[in-house]
């Protein structure tokens, strides 16, 4: 690839590190939280909901400074993982991948929980009859009739950690292979008015949005047909 | 706050009233980040003295040379280096003959905690600290002037690991007063009032440690034709200028 340099490769590898590890973290977060709130009739069902569907709505920004100002030396997080001996988050690897657990949550939780509401009451019912417990009732009835939903949560965690940006540019420190995601990657080609490389960047990740966007809606256009 | 529907009328009356005024008119600044407090104080005093309004958007200088290429609607640029002026020079985007030197930027290490930074820097030689933040060095000319620090001290290698950089300067600060950062290297004008650090320790980096950061203003084309853009150059070179300029720790 002509046009883009070391820089610019290690900015990708590490975009894809990032949104790899976070998608794999959500999903195990996530499927409890979706679980808990497609099944409860806690009345705390409405404020969680609200709680994790909140990156949707602020600005990256909002979040970013929360998190600057929290996982610094001065704030509760901050504290604690200075206690435990971990030092402080901002400009870390791992901060990044904290800070886009919190940002792509929703995008990973609600395709979960539509998932799972949609299989209703019977199947389980069926399941418990034939004296299934939970876990295998979750494992062999749940998670097979749900498995559009993990694919879609999946994708979408994936792909909207791919493309943050705000949180990162708060807390990243733009540190070259710890911090340097494309997307700051496009912005810093941009300030410095090397537009090249910012179109070849920036190319790339329309097309690659582009194309999970179209596995995403065929496949379902798919379940659909079948359906 | 007592905002009484009196006053909101007043206000909104006073708005629509703007539009008739003969002698006040509005120009549009894009103002480096670096000038930001400075630039605040000027507009007031701006708009006290002459009638005319500044509205000011502050932000990286190159940043602003991109949207000014793409028809942002600035009509002077107060950049935070001499090259974007005179590249847009170059490349007709200024009214010929305007471009001149504001202020000449002064480069700060500075830390949020008191008695942090010695007087003499010799921090950055034996500090403990995990980062050091500064503006990025590519985009920001507070980040190249703090590479050239770094260089003449012969730390460059040795720091490698622990430096972070902000977009522009205003983060580079940021990181620091949040105590994300130790220490870091700013603009004086971001810590300094009236003859003294407002926080913090510091040292100030003496002029010669770096290229003069030369900070230059032009009227853009679009301010071709408008009286207050024109009268905002002019009054960047008076005296009450200065002194609020020079009060923030900038050359002239």
């Amino acid at each position: 690839m002509g046009p883009l340099d070391h820089v610019d490769l290690a900015a990708i590898w590490l975009t894809l590190k990032l949104a790899s590890v976070t998608t794999v973290l959500l999903l195990l977060i996530g499927t409890p939280i979706a679980w808990w709130l497609a099944r409860t009739r806690s009345r705390l069902k409405g404020p969680i909901g609200a709680v994790v569907a909140l990156p949707l709505v602020l600005p990256p920004t909002v979040l970013g400074f929360y998190l600057l100002v929290a996982m610094g030396p001065n704030g509760f997080v901050g504290q604690m993982t200075q206690s435990m001996g971990l030092g402080t988050l901002p400009f870390t690897f791992a901060g990044l991948v904290v800070a886009s657990v919190f940002y792509s949550m929703p995008f990973v939780v609600q395709p979960l929980q539509n998932a799972f509401e949609a299989i209703g009451n019977r199947p389980m019912e069926a399941a418990a009859t034939l004296r299934a417990g939970p876990w295998d009732t979750f494992f062999n009835v749940v998670l097979p009739l749900s498995k559009p939903g993990f694919v879609t949560a999946g994708i979408l965690g994936f792909a909207h950690t791919v493309g943050e940006f705000g949180v990162v540019l708060m807390i990243g420190g733009n540190i070259p292979e710890k911090t340097r995601v494309v997307s700051v990657q496009i912005y810093d080609h941009v300030e410095a008015m090397e537009y090249t490389q910012a179109h070849w960047l920036s190319g790339g990740m329309l097309l690659f949005s582009f194309l999970v966007l179209l596995a995403l809606y065929s496949s379902r256009l798919k379940q659909n047909w079948r359906g | 706050m007592k905002l009484s529907v009196r006053t909101l009328l007043k206000c909104s009356l006073s708005l629509l009233c703007g539009a008739n005024a003969v002698s006040a008119a509005e120009v549009q600044v894009a103002v480096a980040a670096n000038f930001t407090a400075p630039m605040q104080a000027i507009a007031a005093a701006f708009e006290e003295d002459t009638g005319h309004k500044a509205v000011v958007a502050f932000g990286a200088t190159g940043k602003f040379y991109a949207q000014i290429k793409h028809g942002a609607p600035f009509e002077v640029f107060l950049a935070a280096d001499d090259k974007t002026p005179a590249k847009l020079e170059a490349e007709g985007d200024v009214v010929p003959g305007t471009r001149f030197t504001y202020a000449i930027g002064t480069l700060v290490l500075w830390s949020a905690k008191a008695s942090y930074v010695d007087a003499k820097g010799e921090v950055l030689k034996s500090g403990d600290f995990r980062h050091l933040s500064l503006a990025n060095p590519k985009t920001a000319p507070y980040g190249a002037a703090a590479m050239a620090v770094l260089d003449k001290l012969g730390v460059t290698s040795s720091l490698q690991g622990r430096m972070v950089q902000g977009e522009n300067i205003t983060q580079a600060h940021q990181f620091i007063a949040t105590g994300n950062a130790e220490l870091g290297f700013v603009a004086l004008s971001q810590v300094y009032k009236d003859g003294k650090l407002t926080s913090g320790s510091g040292w100030i980096v003496p002029a010669d440690f770096h290229d003069p950061i030369r900070q230059d203003a032009v009227i853009l084309t679009k301010g071709k034709n408008n009286p207050a853009a024109a009268a905002l150059v002019a009054y960047l070179k008076e005296a009450r200028a200065a002194t609020i300029i020079r009060a923030y720790g900038y050359e002239l």
